[in-house]
C-alpha cells in the first residue's frame, strides 16, 4: 500500500514480513468445503426462488445441481487460497477482495448444501433475504449503539438492556396513548435512560464500565419483568396491545425483486435504520464532531490538551447511543410481534456487541455483520421448516463463534479504539 | 494514631483533644470504610425495591386517590405493601412458625452453586480479568457430570467422586480455553465470555435432543435422571445436600490459594499491574490461563451442585441465571472468599425466599432481580450512597483522590527493583 511500491521493480521491493495465517486459513476451508460441499454433497438439486407475486417482472427460480455446483465452488475457493499462497511466497499481503469473494462463495456453497440435502430441497431466495434484514434491524440499532460509545471509549455491554427498556416502553406507552408513534419515541427515551445510568456510573463515578452495563442488563430485565407480571398482565387490553406500525410501500420501488422488499417495503423502523447507519458513518468520519469523537475515544488527554470536553463528549455520545438502541427495542413490540413477553429481546444485544467487533467498530461494518447475523438467524429457522441434516443449534452458535475468530484474530484483526474502557479523571 | 501526637513542634496535646481525634478517626474509618457502604447499599435496594412493590400495589393505588383527605391510609397501605413482601421474604428464606428452620435450609441449598461460580468470579477479578462465562462454564460443567451420572454406572463413593471431577474438569477446559485464547491473541475476556456463554448453552440444547442425551421415551429435551450413586447425600427432609460442605471446602481452598500459595501471589500481581508483575518475572501468559482454568474449575462445581445436588437430572435451564448472579455474588463480596461466600448467602435467601413471597404476596420474583442489581450498582460506587446519607462532608477537607493515584506509582518501581 505504501506510495513507491508501483515505481520499483518488484526484486528492489523490501521484502515484507510473510504471513501465512490468511493463506493457511483459506487452503483449510476451501478443501474442506470442496469435499464436504462438493464430493460428499447431495444428489438432489437445489431450488431457490427469486421472484414473489408483487414484482415487476418476474425471474426464473434458479435451479442448480447439488454436487456439481459445490465442486466448482469448492475448486473456485481453492485457486483463490493458491493464489494467496503464490502471493505469500512472492512477501505479497493478500488483497482484500480475496478473503470477500471467498466468503461469498463459501456461503453459496454451503447454502446449495445444506438446501439440497434437505427433505424439500426448495427456498425462497427472496423470503430469506428480506427475512434476514427484519431480523437484522435491531441488531443494527444495538450495533450503532454500540459503535456510538465506544468510539467515545465507554464500552457499552449495556446494548441488551437499553433493546429491553425500549421494547417494554413502546409497548406500555403505544398502547397507553393508542398511538405507536408514541411509543417510538417512548423507545427512545427509556434507552437514553439506561444510558444515563451507564454515563453517570461509569463517567462521574468511575465505576467499572463492564460492571455498570452488567448490572444494568440485569436491572433492566428485572424492573420491566416485575412491571410485566404486576401491570400488564392485569390489564393486557389497556397495558400490552401496542398495535403495530404501519408498512410503508413506496410504489414501483417495492416491486423490484429482491432489493425492492428490503429497500423499500419497510415500517418506519426499518427506514430510519438505514438512515441512522448513514448519519452514524457520516457523522463519526466527516464531521469534527466525529474527529472530535473519536479523538477521545483513542486519546483522551491529548484531546483534552487541545480543549475538547472529554467527559462531556462521552456523556452525550452515551445518551444517544441509549436513544438508538432503544428505538432498535421498539422493533420487538411495534414492528415484529405487538405484545411485550419477559425477555423479549432474547440476547440479541449481545449479538449487537458481537456486530460491533466484527464490523470493527465502523457502523457500515457494523451494520454488514448484523446483517450476517440475521441471515444466519433467518437461515435457522427456514432450515428448519425445510428439514435439513444440520442442527439448527450450530446454525445459531455461528454469530457467536465467529466473533470469537474475529476478536482472536484469526479472520482479520480487529482493534478497538485505544481507550476503550478507560475512565478518563482529569489531572 | 493521630499525628499531632507525633509531631514535635506542634503542642502538647490536651487529653480530651486526643479522644475528639480518635473519635474523628473511627467515624472516618466508620463512614469512609467499605463495611457501612455496603450494609447502607443493601438498605437503600431494599428501599427502592420496597417503593417498586408499593408503586404497582393496588390498594396503594386506591388511597392515593384520597391522599389529601386521609393521607394515614395511603402511608399505611404504602408501608404494608412493602413490608408484607420483605416478611415473606424473611419467612420463605430463614425462619417461619410453620415450618420452623426448613426455609433456611433451602436458603443453603440455593446459595450452593452461587458460592461455588461466584469464587470462580471473584478469582479472576483478582487477577484483573472479567469472567462473564461462569453461566457457560456451569453449562460445560454440568454437562459432563450429568452425563457420567447417568450414563456411567459405577460402585456408590466412587461414582460421585467421578461425577465431581468430570464437572470441574468440563468447566476448567471452557475456562482455561478464554485464558488461553486471550493469552495467545491478545482478546478482550468480556466478549470472549460471553461469546462463549451462548456457544455452551446452544451446545447444551443440541445435546439434549441427541440419543446420547435425551431420556428414552422423551420429547421434551431433558436427560435421565442421574444414578443414586452419582448425587450428593441429602439432608433427610430438605434438598440440602453435600455440596454445600464442598462451596464451605471450596472457599476455604480459594481463600488459601489467594493469600498462602505462590500462584495465589502471581494472580494477585498480574491483577495488580501486568507490566510490574512481569518485569518481576511473572509468567503473564500462563498465569491468564491457569487463573481462567480455576475460575472455570470453580464454576463447574456450580453446575455438579446443580445437577448432582439439586435438580439430579440435565435439563436446558440447568444454570438459570446463576452465572449473572455469580458475578453480582462476587462484586458484592468485594472479591474476597469469604466476602463472596456470605453474599451467596445473602443472595440465595433472596432466591429461596422470593418463591414464598410470590406464592402468599403476589410479589413477582423479578424484584430479586432489581434489588440484586441496586446493591451491586451502590456498592460500586461509594460516594453515591455517602452522599444519599450525608457522610461525604467530612472528607471534602481532604483530598480523596489523591492517595488513590499514588499508590500504584510506587509500587511499579519496587518490584522492578526486585526483578533485577
Amino acid at each position: 500500500m505504501s506510495a513507491p511500491a508501483p515505481t520499483l521493480p518488484a526484486k528492489l521491493r523490501p521484502l515484507a514480513p510473510v504471513s501465512w495465517k490468511t493463506p493457511i486459513m483459506l487452503s483449510v476451508i476451501g478443501l474442506l468445503s470442496l469435499v464436504f460441499f462438493g464430493f460428499a454433497g447431495s444428489e438432489q438439486s437445489a431450488t431457490f426462488g427469486i421472484s414473489t407475486g408483487g414484482d415487476v417482472f418476474t425471474l426464473p427460480d434458479l435451479v442448480v445441481p447439488g454436487i456439481a455446483t459445490g465442486i466448482v465452488l469448492g475448486l473456485g475457493m481453492c485457486v483463490l487460497a493458491g493464489y494467496s499462497i503464490f502471493l505469500a511466497r512472492e512477501h505479497r499481503p493478500t488483497p482484500g477482495w480475496v478473503p470477500m469473494v471467498f466468503a461469498a462463495l463459501f456461503i453459496f456453497a454451503f447454502l446449495v448444501w445444506v438446501v439440497s440435502g434437505a427433505r424439500t430441497p426448495q427456498i425462497s431466495l427472496a423470503g430469506l433475504i428480506a427475512g434476514s434484514v427484519t431480523l437484522a434491524v435491531p441488531l443494527v440499532f444495538g450495533s450503532l449503539s454500540g459503535v456510538l460509545c465506544e468510539r467515545a471509549g465507554v464500552v457499552n455491554i449495556a446494548i441488551e438492556g437499553q433493546l429491553l427498556g425500549g421494547a417494554f416502553s413502546a409497548a406500555i406507552i403505544a398502547s397507553v396513548t393508542g398511538s405507536p408513534m408514541l411509543g417510538l419515541l417512548a423507545a427512545a427515551v427509556a434507552g437514553a435512560l439506561v444510558s444515563v445510568v451507564l454515563a453517570i456510573f461509569s463517567i462521574k463515578y468511575v465505576v467499572n464500565q463492564i460492571i455498570v452495563g452488567v448490572v444494568l442488563n440485569v436491572l433492566v430485565s428485572g424492573i420491566t419483568g416485575f412491571l410485566f407480571t404486576t401491570v400488564m398482565q392485569e390489564d393486557p387490553e389497556l397495558y400490552n396491545s401496542p398495535g403495530r406500525l404501519p408498512v410503508i410501500d413506496i410504489p414501483g420501488l417495492s416491486a423490484i425483486p429482491i432489493i425492492g422488499p428490503i429497500l423499500f417495503r419497510q415500517s418506519i423502523v426499518g427506514y430510519l435504520m438505514y438512515i441512522a447507519v448513514a448519519a452514524v458513518w457520516i457523522g463519526l468520519f466527516k464531521t469534527r464532531w466525529g474527529l472530535r469523537v473519536r479523538a477521545v475515544g483513542e486519546h483522551p488527554k491529548a484531546a483534552d490538551t487541545l480543549g475538547i470536553k472529554v467527559n462531556t463528549t462521552r456523556f452525550v455520545n452515551v445518551v444517544l447511543g441509549g436513544a438508538i438502541a432503544g428505538i432498535g427495542g421498539s422493533f420487538f413490540t411495534l414492528v415484529a410481534i405487538d405484545s411485550f413477553t419477559k425477555e423479549i429481546s432474547g440476547g440479541r444485544g449481545f449479538i449487537a456487541l458481537a456486530a460491533v467487533i466484527f464490523g470493527r467498530w465502523n457502523p457500515i461494518g457494523a451494520f454488514f455483520a448484523a446483517l450476517l447475523f440475521g441471515f444466519a438467524d433467518n437461515l435457522q429457522s427456514i432450515l428448519t421448516i425445510i428439514g435439513t441434516p444440520v442442527p439448527s443449534q450450530f446454525m445459531a452458535m455461528l454469530p457467536y463463534v465467529v466473533t470469537v475468530f474475529a476478536v482472536a484474530g484469526l479472520v482479520g484483526k480487529s482493534r478497538a479504539p485505544a481507550a476503550d474502557g478507560e475512565p478518563y479523571v482529569k489531572g | 494514631m493521630s499525628p499531632s501526637e507525633l509531631s514535635p513542634g506542634a503542642p502538647p496535646p490536651t487529653h480530651a483533644n486526643t479522644i475528639n481525634e480518635q473519635q474523628h478517626g473511627i467515624w472516618v474509618k466508620i463512614t469512609q470504610g467499605p463495611g457501612l457502604v455496603s450494609v447502607l447499599a443493601v438498605f437503600v435496594a431494599l428501599v427502592l425495591g420496597g417503593l417498586l412493590i408499593a408503586a404497582t400495589d393496588a390498594k396503594v393505588a386506591t388511597t392515593a386517590g384520597y391522599l389529601f383527605s386521609r393521607p394515614s391510609d395511603f402511608f399505611s397501605a404504602l408501608w404494608a405493601a412493602g413490608t408484607d413482601s420483605y416478611v415473606s421474604l424473611f419467612q420463605g428464606s430463614i425462619y417461619n412458625s410453620r415450618q420452623g428452620f426448613a426455609p433456611f435450609l433451602e436458603t443453603l441449598t440455593v446459595s450452593t452453586p452461587l458460592i461455588c461460580a461466584g469464587l470462580g468470579v471473584a478469582l479472576a477479578f483478582r487477577a484483573g480479568l472479567f469472567n462473564i462465562g461462569a453461566q457457560g462454564q456451569i453449562i460445560i460443567g454440568s454437562i459432563m457430570a450429568a452425563y457420567a451420572g447417568f450414563a456411567w454406572h459405577l460402585p456408590f463413593g466412587l461414582h460421585l467422586l467421578v461425577v465431581i471431577f468430570m464437572g470441574v474438569i468440563g468447566g476448567a477446559v471452557w475456562g482455561g480455553l478464554v485464558g488461553l485464547l486471550k493469552a495467545r491473541t491478545g482478546a478482550h475476556e468480556v466478549i470472549l465470555t460471553i461469546m462463549f456463554n451462548y456457544v455452551a448453552l446452544y451446545f447444551l440444547d443440541f445435546l439434549l435432543n441427541t440419543k446420547a442425551f435425551q431420556r428414552p421415551g422423551e420429547t421434551n429435551p431433558i436427560s435421565p435422571i442421574l444414578d443414586p450413586s452419582a448425587v450428593f447425600p441429602a439432608l433427610p427432609g430438605s434438598r440440602l445436600h453435600l455440596g454445600f460442605v464442598m462451596a464451605i471446602g471450596l472457599t476455604i481452598l480459594v481463600a488459601w490459594i489467594l493469600n498462602r500459595s505462590t500462584i495465589g501471589f502471581e494472580f494477585r500481581a498480574v491483577g495488580a499491574n501486568p507490566a510490574a508483575a512481569r518485569t518481576a518475572g511473572v509468567n503473564v501468559a500462563r498465569s491468564t490461563i491457569l487463573v481462567m482454568a480455576i475460575a472455570g474449575a470453580l464454576a463447574g462445581a456450580a453446575g455438579v451442585a446443580q445437577v448432582a445436588g439439586t435438580e439430579q437430572v440435565l435439563t436446558a435451564g440447568i444454570a438459570a441465571s446463576l452465572g449473572f448472579d455469580a458475578i453480582t455474588v462476587a462484586l458484592l463480596g468485594r472479591s474476597t472468599p469469604w466476602g463472596t461466600f456470605f453474599a451467596g448467602l445473602l443472595f440465595g435467601a433472596f432466591r429461596a425466599g422470593a418463591v414464598t413471597m410470590q406464592i402468599s404476596t403476589g410479589t413477582p420474583i423479578d424484584i430479586v432481580l432489581v434489588v440484586q442489581s441496586l446493591i451491586v450498582l451502590f456498592i460500586a460506587a461509594p460516594p453515591l450512597v455517602r452522599a444519599m446519607f450525608g457522610l461525604n462532608r467530612k472528607s471534602k477537607n481532604k483530598p480523596p483522590k489523591t492517595p488513590k493515584h499514588a499508590a500504584p506509582a510506587p509500587a511499579a518501581p519496587a518490584s522492578q527493583g526486585g526483578g533485577a
